[in-house]
């Protein structure tokens, strides 16, 4: 009898990809400062910033994150216990081969960076050892990334959105993908520590 | 934790399909391009068709030549801002500009050009600069209908006042609406800044040396290339520049992976300013 030829797909490691907007950076410190220092799994992410300047961006975080936070860099594989942030005017996507990759492609919900695009192409990679996070925000970019990290069997966690600054993201979310856990913004970080058991 | 690995998406697998029926069928080869990007612009080509998915585009498209065109515009660089990263563009002016001034004739490739905004940005730096007279800029795509576009320089007015914005956060010395006419909804480039540009059809997956430049302008192209095909394409720069010549790539590009990128020494590394080394 013929064996099944193995499809020679890596095998990958969990990973968190969150995506904020408007009232982004309190929340970010909030939950990266909570996050345990041996967190065995990168965190991606995207927030809507307005501004140019991610390496301030990622100084003021860094301030208030237990782990490193640094900007995603193109061609370069997310390592484990570090934080990624999206570099301002391009979507980051996660490639075939697990590495960064960045594009220029046209806005989606009026975003770039997008939090749909990264979710997407890394629940393309992860599948369902991804965990997808979405937290406050004033539109409803997110919704449709996190609906494809749910159908690929990761796990939906979203703000409760009285705890939001802004409602409308993780209310869009909810509507829109579900979620399996809705968590307030102080008991995220322990709810993904007790996930990984750290 | 443990798991098996699993098997490949059907998405993923039409995508491979699609590249390879597009190549072997139509002579487009995208089997260089980083797939994430690439699935994305796939993908929205199909949406916009109608088609149910990849898979059905291929079909389509491997009997159905006029369906070609627009799918291989679909895939295409996408269009830019002028000015683009205003920095870069006044590095431009005060780095580089004085250095090509010295030559008497100035070869620049700027390569995917998409619909010229890029293009036009560096026309007006060199006009400004007093020496567009004696520069030929040669603008490339593989795509003949966004040569089309930017050939014409016809842009959306409600983007001119980015576009004057980063003009001025670039240096520039006059008004930005000195370079073009508004009209309606438009504005179109005035004519004599297009006297010194030439668009041709260039692919740099599979296209080799074009032109003997001084310095070479390719943006967020590389990016959506695969590192082997990355790397290929910086030595095909490399090839084409002059000893000492410049090549100005996109602010996020990453170079860690490509070993034809020592020929280049950092003029100013965030910018992504590059001279090829002498010796090179």
């Amino acid at each position: 009898m013929l064996k099944r030829a193995s499809s020679g797909w890596p095998q990958v490691h969990k990973a968190i990809v969150i995506g904020c907007s408007a009232g982004g950076v309190q929340a970010l410190s909030t939950l990266l400062g909570g996050l345990a220092q041996n967190l065995p799994a990168p965190v991606i992410v995207v927030c809507h910033m307005g501004s140019e300047d991610t390496h301030m961006f990622c100084d003021i975080l860094n301030h208030r994150s237990r782990l490193p936070v640094t900007e995603a860099l193109e061609r370069h594989p997310p390592v484990m216990g570090t934080v990624y942030i999206a570099p301002a005017s391009y979507h980051l996507l996660i490639e075939r081969d697990g590495c960064f990759a960045l594009s220029v492609d046209d806005r989606v919900c009026f975003c770039r960076p997008a939090i749909d695009v990264l979710f997407c192409s890394a629940s393309a990679y992860y599948r369902q050892h991804l965990i997808g996070v979405v937290l406050t925000g004033a539109n409803d970019d997110g919704s449709q990334g996190l609906k494809a990290i749910r159908q690929r069997g990761g796990l939906g966690i979203v703000q409760t959105p009285d705890s939001a600054e802004a409602k409308a993201m993780p209310e869009s979310a909810i509507r829109i993908a579900g979620a399996d856990h809705i968590v307030s913004l102080p008991e995220i970080a322990p709810h993904l520590n007790q996930l990984f058991g750290c | 934790m443990s798991h098996t690995s699993p098997r490949p998406e059907p998405e993923d697998i039409e995508l491979d399909a699609f590249v390879r029926a597009l190549h072997l069928r139509h002579g487009y080869d995208f089997s260089g391009y980083a797939p994430a990007s690439l699935k994305r612009r796939v993908q929205h080509v199909a949406d916009s068709g109608g088609y149910e998915n990849i898979g059905m585009l291929t079909s389509r498209m491997l009997r159905d030549d006029t369906l070609v065109p627009d799918i291989v515009a679909g895939l295409s660089v996408p269009v830019s801002d002028m000015f683009r990263n205003p920095s870069v563009f006044a590095l431009l002016r005060s780095e580089v500009l004085p250095v090509l001034a010295s030559y008497p004739r100035i070869n620049i490739w700027q390569a995917g050009c998409a619909h010229g905004e890029e293009v036009y940005s560096l026309a007006i730096l060199l006009e400004e600069a007093g020496l567009y007279h004696r520069a030929q800029i040669y603008a490339t795509d593989f795509s003949d209908a966004a040569l089309a576009r930017a050939q014409e320089g016809i842009f959306m007015a409600k983007d001119a006042r980015t576009y004057s914005e980063n003009y001025i956060a670039a240096g520039g010395q006059r008004s930005l609406s000195d370079y073009y006419h508004a009209r309606y909804e438009r504005i179109k480039i005035d004519e004599s800044l297009k006297r010194n540009i030439s668009f041709a059809n260039h692919n740099l997956a599979a296209d080799g040396v074009f032109c003997e430049a001084h310095l070479i302008l390719c943006r967020n192209v590389l990016i959506y290339f695969s590192n082997t095909l990355q790397n290929q394409v910086l030595g095909l720069f490399r090839d084409s520049l002059v000893r000492g010549g410049f090549l100005c790539l996109g602010n996020r590009e990453s170079l860690d992976f490509a070993p034809a990128a020592s020929a280049f020494t950092a003029v100013n590394a965030q910018a992504r300013i590059f001279r090829l080394a002498a010796g090179a």
